[in-house]
């Protein structure tokens, strides 16, 4: 068994006793988004003990990992920047920020930085429109962006001490 | 026009928000709970259901479905397990006003939904919670954590042998999934695919039992239906549409936000003096109603018009998800299509040929327009893929995409044709606001 999986068994089973019966089915989302928080990405051992342990088909994990865009089976950079590209995002300079990180690391729109330390995505509406545009950062919004405040926080994050203990 | 009332009454955005005014002790201050122990200890299942049918009570999720109807197919008694699912997906483009609930005032949410557990006779109730939000997620599992500790949620509610687990399932990026069919797959642990109907979900939904999905707002009213009753809630808003709306307004506006407003509340004090008028004083060019795909209205033809679907879908549109998106004089429509059909093809499922097939199309003959191919009767193709979709899809996102497409291509056509036959757009391509000076 995958060691993140078997490190994660006790919070499974304990999430698997909140469904009601008959719902392992449903247990494949929540393990799976627990899984990429420790370990970045989802990976083939990990998918394994998880079908052997649910009793999930295999295919159902890899239809689920595929269809939603947050999953990732791959390791991507140790930051993640995701910029909304959506209508209300684009009115307020969605496109000049996502052109501007995208310039200003050396990446193309998905790419990783060639020191493995950043990756750039857009997103879709974010539901944080009336703040927008957004820019997420592992995870945490930042809102009202601009390209100042987007050049701020990857000055910080530049390094892998710079404020986020790497 | 007659109207003289004052239209402000408030059922959700009641009091200022502080950092705490989310927390139980504070929601309980402010009467929180009262509407639930008052349903468990002195009405029935069906005296609660009725009192929201009663209500006229409709979907805040963007179809506007009667919710005392589709809670009405729900036999409270009939023996079989019955779920609700609060619908927080939030994925309609331009729509942030869920979230605010969730962000601030989470025990409405909760005490609704409990309520609602009730009249359906529901013990396990889900949270669907799009993926990305943490912050929402963040505060309502603290408000669901501290009912459980006060005995508001989980066994022996407040006492009365009633029980409902309340759990957050979140997505993980999909925004197909809002559909509530979709959801209810997702909720299952799979693809989030729509399912065709009949069966409707009230039958058969989350693993076959007949299953209530409702938005977050829409729920959210169900506390102070129950606390103040139908006939207090009829008489906000419009005999028709009664209730507010949580109109949540971004792009082009000088003070973007969440606003509740009640049915009927003129556009233009909402547009002019609530939110300050367009960004750097520019003129309004046009408004999406509610959500990227309802259908775009000018600034003139809103100048006269109330926010009741009464007048907004005789106008040709809808209040959708109320996701309004304003949108300054200068802005390429061209360009903002493109943005629009990106993302629909983006999203596509692809389950359905004409929503596939026809995303991708849409998509790529916009492409060639803004990259200087494109053809004049490329804009009649595109008018007929848009209809295509028309009533030949699983779920409405064939045709939201549609309706969209078209609303631009019938008030903007002229746009289009300058990009074809110039090369270039009208307006430079721009979609921000500029200073003018
Ligand atoms: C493609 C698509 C996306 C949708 N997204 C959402 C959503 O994010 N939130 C929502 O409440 N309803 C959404 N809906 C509407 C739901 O299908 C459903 O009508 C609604 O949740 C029912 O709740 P209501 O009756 O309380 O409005 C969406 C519909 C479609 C077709
Ligand atoms: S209309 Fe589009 S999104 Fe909806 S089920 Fe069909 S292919 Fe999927
Ligand atoms: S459009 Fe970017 S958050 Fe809604």
């Amino acid at each position: 068994m995958s060691s993140i999986v078997a490190s994660l068994m006790p919070e499974f089973e304990r999430l698997r006793q909140r469904f009601p019966e008959g719902f392992d089915s449903s247990m494949t989302l929540p393990c799976l988004r627990r899984i990429q928080e420790l370990r970045g990405h989802v990976a083939d051992e990990d998918i394994s003990a998880l079908v052997q342990w649910l009793g999930v088909p295999r295919i159902q994990f890899e239809e689920v990992l595929s269809y939603y865009t947050q999953f990732r089976r791959r390791p991507v950079g140790q930051v993640r920047l995701e910029i909304c590209r959506n209508v209300s995002c684009s009115l307020r300079g969605a496109e000049r920020l996502i052109g501007h990180v995208c310039q200003r690391l050396g990446v193309a729109e998905g790419g990783t930085t060639s020191d493995g330390r950043f990756t750039v995505t857009t997103a879709e509406c974010l539901g944080s429109c009336g703040t927008a545009p957004v820019m997420v950062v592992d995870d945490e919004y930042h809102e009202n962006m601009d390209i100042e405040k987007a050049d701020r926080l990857i000055d910080a994050m530049s390094h892998a001490d710079g404020g986020r203990g790497g | 026009m007659a109207e003289l009332r004052e239209r402000d009454a408030k059922i959700l955005m009641t009091f200022p928000v502080t950092a705490s005014s989310h927390l139980l002790a504070e929601a309980r201050a402010r009467g929180a709970y009262a509407a639930l122990d008052k349903a468990l200890r002195t009405m029935t299942p069906q005296q609660v259901a009725k009192e929201v049918l009663a209500s006229g009570l409709q979907g805040r999720g963007g179809a506007a479905f009667p919710t005392g109807r589709k809670w009405a197919v729900i036999q409270y008694d009939d023996g079989q397990p019955h779920y609700l699912c609060a619908n927080a997906d939030e994925g309609e483009p331009g729509t942030f006003k869920d979230r605010w609930i969730l962000e601030n005032s989470p025990h409405q949410l909760v005490e609704s939904m409990l309520i609602a557990a009730y009249a359906l006779q529901v013990r396990h109730a889900f949270v669907y919670m799009r993926g990305e939000f943490s912050a929402p997620f963040r505060r309502l599992q603290g408000a669901l954590d501290e009912a459980r500790a006060a005995g508001l949620v989980g066994e022996n509610i407040l006492g009365t042998g009633f029980g409902c687990d309340i759990m957050i399932y979140r997505g993980a990026g999909s925004y197909v999934c809002g559909e509530a069919s979709a959801l209810l797959s997702s909720i299952e642990g799979k693809r989030g695919y729509p399912r065709n109907r009949p069966p409707r979900l009230t039958v058969k939904g989350l693993y076959q039992q007949p299953t209530v999905v409702n938005n977050v707002e829409t729920l959210s009213n169900i506390a102070w239906i129950v606390q103040h009753g139908a006939e207090a809630f009829k008489a906000v808003g419009t005999p028709k549409h009664p209730g507010t709306r949580l109109i949540s307004i971004s792009g082009h506006i000088a003070r973007p936000g969440v606003y509740e407003i009640e049915v009927g509340y003129r556009w233009r004090q909402l547009i002019y003096d609530d939110c300050g008028g367009m960004q750097h004083g520019a003129a309004l060019k046009c408004v999406i109603p509610g959500g990227i795909s309802t259908k775009v209205l000018t600034g003139a033809e809103i100048e006269t018009l109330n926010l009741d679907p009464a007048e907004v879908e005789p106008a040709g549109s809808s209040m959708g998800s109320g996701g309004m998106v304003a949108i300054a004089e200068g802005t390429c429509m061209v360009r903002l299509l493109q943005v629009m059909l990106r993302f629909y093809h983006h999203e596509s499922c692809g389950q359905c040929t004409p929503c596939r097939e026809g995303m991708g199309w849409l998509h790529r003959l916009i492409d060639r327009i803004v990259d200087g191919q494109g053809r004049l009767d490329d804009l009649d193709m595109m008018a007929r893929i848009s209809r295509l979709q028309d009533g030949n899809t699983i779920c409405g996102m064939g045709d939201a995409a549609g309706y969209a497409t078209l609303g631009i291509l019938a008030k903007y056509r002229h746009e289009f044709e300058h990009w074809i036959r110039e090369g270039r757009s009208m307006y430079e391509g721009n979609l921000e606001c500029r200073r003018s000076s």
